[in-house]
């Protein structure tokens, strides 16, 4: 556990106007939804967008969190956030919108709307918590599962011969012109080789949460996926969880920086080059007075 | 004008706000008026038009749209009225207002393109899961269609609820003259609304209550709602009952052949009546039932294989003869086929 504390002892520390400071939550103690929820109300708060902040609470682990963040919310139909969001975001420009969607709910049976609202450059911000299965239910297989991995509805491990390998929901969303940043990152700790807990991926995960809102705020569809442990149904001890994720998941799910149109990173446009108007699609209310500080990056 | 171009008019006329389109025969002419009128300046309120990838895709947005307090609209047929199901359910139970407009065609599955009235029950008993209703209006006119959005939007702000226009095929394609209602700019109160929470309290927009208690008082609150629908919002139109041996019951379209059918009877020197229910919910059992104890019987006439008549059985309650003439599969009775099955309800058959 004290990896967990290192990471909380790192954050700022203090009570965050986007958050329902002090409330207990129902996520499992050792999952990264409690390290998100703070990292989401951090960025949020330091963009100052709380007050034209709308959530879109899908069904799943994220399903309460009206309880836990501190502005308004609207939960909805299990895979269908994405519409709902472009709903929301077309009759109100000016909103921040956003949602964070399991692997079941955005790549099962909500792929088509996660899909869609990609095709469309959707101004809005999509946050995928990839734990490999479906959590809130107990642990079934997810599209993201592993092959071999043991769920519930794959008790002798995941077939893929019979299943399909499991998917890369990263290259999937790169692979559609209206995406305008896409990005894998993870809030889980890594061990060090000598020992102890690194927090380094889990702070470049903060950063891409700020950076997703950006993106948004300069008009484009955002997709950050972050891959996250789910010890109680995978059946390890915390540590362990953490360990798996590094040890296998990353072989199916390597983090990094997949699309970057508007440069919000700083590392240059991603792709370079694309077919003639297959950029994003920043036709969208953009917000001028939100900049990635540290770089120069613009919108191409 | 056609009647599916009068209810994306009669829609923006009554400041629809936004509206969530995915084409589907015979409906796809209120999306094609909607994507024409959009950027006029006869519609300034009129602020999103979006082609959805799915009748899925399109209900969910209008639930984002009508979130913010918009005056949001889609329409659909049959099958994809189907699919709009489980969405209106949550917009039911979260309280959401909308209009939502279907031309029923001929079911179940693909069925066919013509006029049916077999989405009755799916309409009327709340289609998707966990037993809502919502007000459902259906015109007989073209110029019904025009004017029925107005009512439609300030019974679903006034309750907070989805409101639907049932069509069907026949009445969604002919073409009729009519005026549009002028409605002045509105300003839907809208406490509710996510818009940001800027000086008040989060507003949370759900449908969800794992504490059992307090979820059997939230149906029980949205019962109170239907109940004050039951009381408040019944229409309906008579014609010719009060000294009617026989009252014929139709809606939409059949209800028009059922009034030339009254003529023709009434000709003849029989007393034949109609009643239109307007509101099919809710439904005016009070009027079938005030009838009931002083006419031979009903002759109940609709586009599927039975199910306005069980309406009209609950009003009734075993007072009298309840008959029922059908016609399926997208074909519409002439008025001598309705008639001659009056007179031999008339004549105690």
């Amino acid at each position: 556990m004290s990896g967990e504390f290192e990471i909380a002892m790192k954050v700022k520390q203090g009570a965050l106007e986007s958050l329902n400071n002090y409330v207990d939550h129902h996520y499992c103690p050792g999952c990264e939804h409690g390290t998100l929820t703070r990292v989401i109300a951090m960025a949020i708060d330091k963009l100052g967008l709380r007050d034209r902040t709308v959530m879109v609470d899908t069904v799943g682990c994220s399903v309460l969190a009206y309880n836990y963040l501190n502005f308004d919310h609207i939960q909805v139909p299990h895979g269908r956030a994405p519409a709902v969001a472009s709903g929301l975001k077309r009759a109100r420009p000016d909103l921040n919108v956003f949602m964070v969607s399991g692997d079941g709910d955005a790549l099962a049976i909500g792929l088509s709307e996660t899909l869609q609202a990609a095709m469309r450059g959707e101004a809005v911000t999509m946050i995928l918590v990839n734990n490999a299965v479906y959590g809130m239910t107990g642990g079934q297989m997810a599209p993201t599962t592993l092959p071999g991995q043991v769920t519930t509805t794959s008790p002798k491990g995941r077939d893929i011969s019979f299943t399909g390998p499991p998917v890369d929901a990263c290259r999937l969303v790169s692979a559609i012109p209206g995406a305008a940043y896409v990005r894998r990152a993870t809030l889980v700790i890594e061990e060090k080789p000598s020992g102890g807990w690194s927090v380094k991926n889990a702070m470049d995960a903060r950063t891409a949460v700020e950076n997703a809102f950006r993106v948004q705020m300069k008009g484009g569809f955002a997709f950050l996926e972050l891959l996250s442990t789910c010890w109680v149904n995978w059946k390890m001890s915390i540590m362990d969880a953490k360990r798996y994720v590094y040890k296998e998941m990353l072989k199916y799910y390597p983090l990094g920086l997949f699309v970057d149109r508007f440069n919000i990173e700083g590392k240059g446009v991603l792709p370079a080059e694309g077919p003639a108007g297959a950029r994003g699609t920043p036709t969208m209310a953009r917000d001028e007075s939100i900049e990635a500080p540290g770089h120069a990056g613009e919108a191409p | 004008m056609k009647g599916n171009e009068a209810v994306a008019l009669g829609a923006l006329y009554a400041r629809c706000n936004a509206y969530f389109a995915y084409p589907i025969t015979p409906s796809t002419e209120v999306a094609e008026t909607f994507a024409r009128e959009f950027g006029s300046s006869e519609f300034p309120d009129y602020k999103v038009f979006l082609q959805a990838s799915s009748e899925l895709e399109a209900i969910n947005m209008v639930l984002g749209a009508a979130a913010t307090g918009a005056r949001a609209c889609t329409a659909t047929a049959s099958p994809g009225f189907s699919l709009k199901q489980e969405a209106i359910s949550y917009a039911a139970g979260m309280e959401l207002p909308a209009l939502i407009v279907n031309v029923n065609r001929g079911g179940p599955g693909l069925g066919s393109l013509g006029p049916e009235q077999s989405d009755y029950f799916q309409a009327t008993r709340g289609g998707g899961h966990g037993g809502y209703r919502m007000p459902v209006l259906a015109p007989a006119s073209v110029q019904e269609i025009a004017s029925f959005p107005v009512i439609g939007f300030e019974l679903a702000f006034r309750y907070r609820n989805p409101v639907l226009m049932l069509m069907d095929a026949y009445i969604g394609q002919i073409k009729e003259d009519i005026i549009f209602p002028k409605v002045p700019p509105v300003h839907d109160e809208t406490p509710w609304a996510v818009t940001g929470a800027k000086d008040r309290k989060p507003n949370i927009l759900n449908s969800l209550h794992l504490d059992v208690d307090e979820h059997e008082r939230h149906v029980e609150k949205l019962l109170k709602k239907y109940e004050d629908m039951a009381k408040r919002e019944v229409r309906f139109e008579e014609y010719l009952t009060g000294d009617a041996e026989v009252v014929m019951v139709a809606f939409g379209i059949v209800a028009r052949l059922c009034k030339r059918v009254v003529n023709l009877a009434r000709k003849k020197g029989l007393r034949l009546g109609l009643l239109r229910p307007i509101t099919l919910f809710p439904f005016p059992y009070r009027v079938v039932a005030d009838l009931s104890t002083r006419v031979k019987g009903f002759l109940v006439v609709e586009l599927n294989t039975g199910q306005m008549v069980e309406d009209v059985r609950l009003g009734v309650e075993g007072r009298t003869k309840v008959h029922h003439h059908r016609r399926v599969g997208g074909t519409v009775p002439t008025h001598r086929e309705i008639l001659e099955k009056a007179e031999k309800v008339l004549g105690g058959g």
